[in-house]
């Protein structure tokens, strides 16, 4: 079943690179477009990644957290003016300044994981509520305070954006990113390593653990947790708040590591999408991280697309139009969602508040 | 013998109930006390007390003479308290490992030491012979074995004050038996339990003392050799009540329904109903004798429309309902009490009253062109809840809140007021108190009498023996006998049970 599982995402993600291949293979050597492509659907495939784990933590403690996207977004947004603010006011050095800026984006991430356990499991909100209004929320006030703070004359900033401290660096990681051609693969920026480095983590922590045991245990049956001494409530804030902090770190991806701007909404449906990862890979940490990778995949099919714009035929013009490639990450998601292959299975108390 | 654990004048309110009154128990060294008392007597919150989920408002807990407050289970665990609760604390998904340990982790090089606590788990169960494989996931074993997984849970913890709540609940004949073997067992290596029941027949086998409840109060403590049943019941329920049915002799007439060669596949596609042929006539009682998991559940569901058949015929009443739906074979005059109440036989979060025209709600007088008539609704409701003796304050609290046995009432109700020729009563009674049971085995009884055809279906031989007027025996899908009721002995139809001389073909 699981290997079933990991088969159709190995194929669908061989399919889109196959597509890339296809098309530019008379241009660029097919190895080269290979290696491309994969580091490519590594780096895109980073929010998604931690997007699903900031879900996999939150859910197998019970608690269904939909505001994934809105804690990234506000994360990405403070993230990223803490960062400036270092940079400009501060005048701290660009590498500092990104630093400060990733802190300050786990910090927000981890604030809003607060708020919803806050919500979800002292007061009981309705879990999909709650996370609608934190996703509202990060919209109106990251939206505001860029336009209160970048584009008002009178802020700290004069009205004008100031100079961004570009993005994180590529880490070169020794040996691996010195093999010939594939080593590409290897030469990533620090956020995404720390997400791949994360997967694992979390796997270790929910499957070896006595934090991990006790986790799933109040997902699944709090009540029989409770009597044998186990603080739900406690497990259940810490577990949240233990996801909005990854989800700080995704927002920080935005805008410290993919580009060094910030606009309204550039999260742009990913924490969703991430969520549907988490589905697709069965609340596990691997399985999260494959299915965000099939994600990161059509991503890169777009990438990669643009460069070999002319080279595409005719009878394929439909894949010249960036709208219809771009449409590939969310169609996917539907057909991944609609449980083409094998049933998943939540924890059992997954959105269920524990009642003494 | 020394008190392990003594209680006094435990008082506990809730919101309009006074569930404990004054309440003084003990406990001594390795002896087995049994807390009788009907459903809502309060032995339930007696129990939650000494293990620390509720609070008494006053009154003291001694263990060992000491007094202690129990603020939760972790200090009821710590000095040596173990609940098995009557709806098991385990996680299906979790190993039996991994339930053992949860909360009382081991760890070993910084990782869950699965190992070291599935050889202890092994020790354990065969110190005090209780059978388990510490490596599978609970949701893939039986009940029975669930429960010995919850006792070696306790025991993991180094309890010596074993709470067992209405442990014999949810088990067949068979595991009753080895439950009490295995309670035998670990009294005789020092350990103390508190089984809680209303069962008679139990506590007289298995107990040493018997404290009775009622009413949140204690009305009195005995040992088994100077009381007996009719004693007990008439403490409990404080009132005389009749625990043998009395029936006139069955005056069956024209045949009600048939079953004609049925094969019904169970979830898992397999054949569980396996040829099955019989017919029941108006005014009997035909009762289905059978150890759990021999296709009775499958039976019942093909008869009533919930599971279609591979083949054979069902006819009701001259029409042929094989394979039909709910509706039409309820409306043929079929009353239905499933098995498993909340799960087939109730909308728990519905008022009673919608509950009680469950299936009429589209009939006049309750349904009238589409519009529900509350008032005619309400006047049914409040009939029924008075007739049938249903304890709510209003028409109006969600089913969800009722008592287990009222509940039932609930159902019974709605089933055997209606106009019908066959009812099917699958466990009727299970997990019901003597007060509750003596009722329904009246009206089913009387059901009959009014020429009602009656298929009733148990696991406890003692009510099949009283109530059924024929019994058919099933085993491995197929009815290997039908015996009168008043020509057979309880031997002979356990014997029928297990398949002694059945020479069964796969």
């Amino acid at each position: 079943m699981e290997f079933k599982r990991f088969a159709f995402i190995a194929l669908i993600i061989i399919v889109l690179i196959g597509v890339v291949v296809v098309v530019g293979k008379s241009e660029v050597a097919p190895s080269v477009i290979i290696v491309s492509m994969i580091a490519t659907t590594i780096s895109v495939a980073t929010p998604l990644t931690l997007g699903a784990l900031t879900g996999v933590f939150c859910e197998r403690a019970g608690v269904v957290n939909i505001g994934i996207e809105g804690m990234m977004l506000a994360s990405a947004f403070f993230g990223w003016f803490a960062a400036i603010y270092m940079n400009t006011i501060l005048e701290m050095g660009a590498l500092p300044s990104l630093i400060v800026g990733v802190i300050a984006a786990v910090v927000t991430g981890g604030l809003l994981g607060l708020l919803h356990a806050v919500l979800s499991v002292t007061f009981k909100v309705d879990q999909i509520i709650g996370g609608t209004v934190i996703n509202l929320m990060a919209v109106g006030i990251s939206g505001f305070l860029n336009r209160q703070l970048f584009f008002e004359k009178q802020s700290i900033f004069g009205g004008q954006v100031p100079h961004a401290p570009g993005v994180l660096p590529r880490i070169h990681i020794p040996f691996l990113a010195d093999i010939p051609v594939v080593g590409t693969i290897f030469d990533q920026q620090p956020i995404t390593i720390a997400a791949i480095l994360l997967v694992f983590i979390t796997h270790y922590v929910l499957f070896y653990t006595r934090w991990g045991l006790r986790t799933r245990s109040v997902g699944e049956h709090p009540l029989a947790a409770d009597t044998v001494g186990i603080n739900v409530y406690w497990m259940r804030y810490m577990n949240v708040i233990i996801g909005g902090l990854i989800a700080g770190l995704a927002g920080a991806y935005f805008t410290l590591e993919s580009v060094p701007s910030f606009e309204p909404l550039m999260t742009n449906g990913r924490g969703f999408i991430a969520l549907a990862a988490m589905i697709f890979g069965n609340w596990s940490p691997f399985g999260s991280w494959a299915a965000a990778l099939v994600f990161g995949a059509a991503q890169a099919l777009q990438i990669n697309l643009q460069f070999f714009r002319e080279l595409i035929p005719p009878q394929w013009a439909f894949l010249q139009s960036s709208a219809v490639v771009g449409m590939v990450p969310y169609v996917l998601t539907m057909l991944i969602m609609t449980g083409i292959i094998g049933k998943t299975r939540a924890p059992a108390a997954d959105g269920t508040p524990y009642e003494k | 013998m020394t008190n392990v654990l003594e209680v006094k004048g435990i008082t506990k309110h809730f919101p309009g109930v006074l569930a404990n009154d004054h309440v003084d128990f003990d406990l001594k060294k390795g002896e087995i006390h049994a807390l009788l008392g009907e459903n809502g007597a309060g032995k339930t919150t007696l129990m939650n007390i000494l293990y620390g989920l509720y609070k008494p408002d006053s009154g003291e807990i001694f263990k060992n003479g000491e007094p202690v407050v129990l603020n939760s289970p972790k200090d009821a665990i710590a000095i040596g308290i173990g609940m098995v609760h009557q709806h098991f604390m385990l996680i299906p998904v979790f190993t039996v490992t991994e339930n053992i340990m949860l909360g009382d982790e081991s760890i070993k090089n910084g990782v869950l030491d699965r190992r070291g606590v599935s050889a202890k788990v092994l020790e354990l169960s065969q110190k005090y012979g209780l059978e388990i494989d510490p490596e599978v996931h609970v949701e893939d074993i039986p009940v029975g074995v669930q429960q010995r997984v919850e006792i070696v849970k306790t025991l993991y913890r180094r309890a010596e004050i074993l709470i067992l709540d209405e442990p014999t609940a949810v088990l067949t004949p068979q595991e009753v038996d080895d439950l009490f073997r295995i309670m035998r067992e670990l009294t005789s290596q020092g350990v103390s339990i508190i089984f809680i029941t209303h069962k008679l027949k139990e506590v007289l086998a298995i107990a040493d003392r018997i404290t009775v409840m009622r009413a949140g109060q204690v009305v009195g403590t005995v040992t088994p050799n100077e009381t007996d049943e009719p004693h007990l019941a008439a403490m409990m329920v404080g009132r005389e009540v009749i625990l043998n049915v009395e029936k006139e002799p069955a005056k069956p007439t024209e045949e009600i329904l048939t079953v004609n060669d049925l094969h019904v596949l169970d979830q898992r596609g397999l054949e569980a109903v396996r040829g099955v042929s019989f017919s029941v006539r108006a005014g009997e009682i035909l009762g289905i004798a059978g150890v759990q998991g021999n296709g009775q559940p499958e039976l019942v569901e093909s008869l009533t429309g919930l599971r279609q058949s591979m083949s054979g015929h069902v006819t009701l009443m001259g029409n042929d309902v094989t394979n039909r739906p709910p509706r039409p074979i309820i409306e043929i005059g079929m009353s239905h009490i499933p098995e498993d109440r909340q799960r087939h036989g109730l909308v728990l979060s519905y008022p009673i009253a919608d509950n009680l025209v469950l299936c009429t709600y589209y009939l006049p007088p309750f349904g009238v062109k589409f519009v529900i008539q509350n008032k005619a609704i309400d006047e049914y409701a409040r009939k029924l809840i008075t007739d049938f003796d249903i304890r709510t304050p209003s028409p109006y609290m969600p089913t969800s809140n009722l008592s287990g046995g009222n509940q039932q009432k609930v159902i019974v109700a709605r089933e055997l007021s209606r106009s019908v020729r066959l009812l099917i009563a699958n466990q009727p009674t299970r997990g019901l108190d003597v007060g509750s049971i003596e009722y329904i085995h009246k009206q089913i009884v009387s059901m009959r009498d009014k020429g009602v055809a009656v298929l009733l279906i148990s696991a406890e031989l003692d009510e099949i023996m009283s109530l059924a007027d024929r019994i058919a025996v099933m085993y491995q899908g197929k009815i290997v006998d039908v015996l009168d009721a008043d020509k057979t002995t309880k031997s002979e139809l356990g014997l029928k049970m297990a398949g002694a001389g059945v020479s069964v073909t796969p």
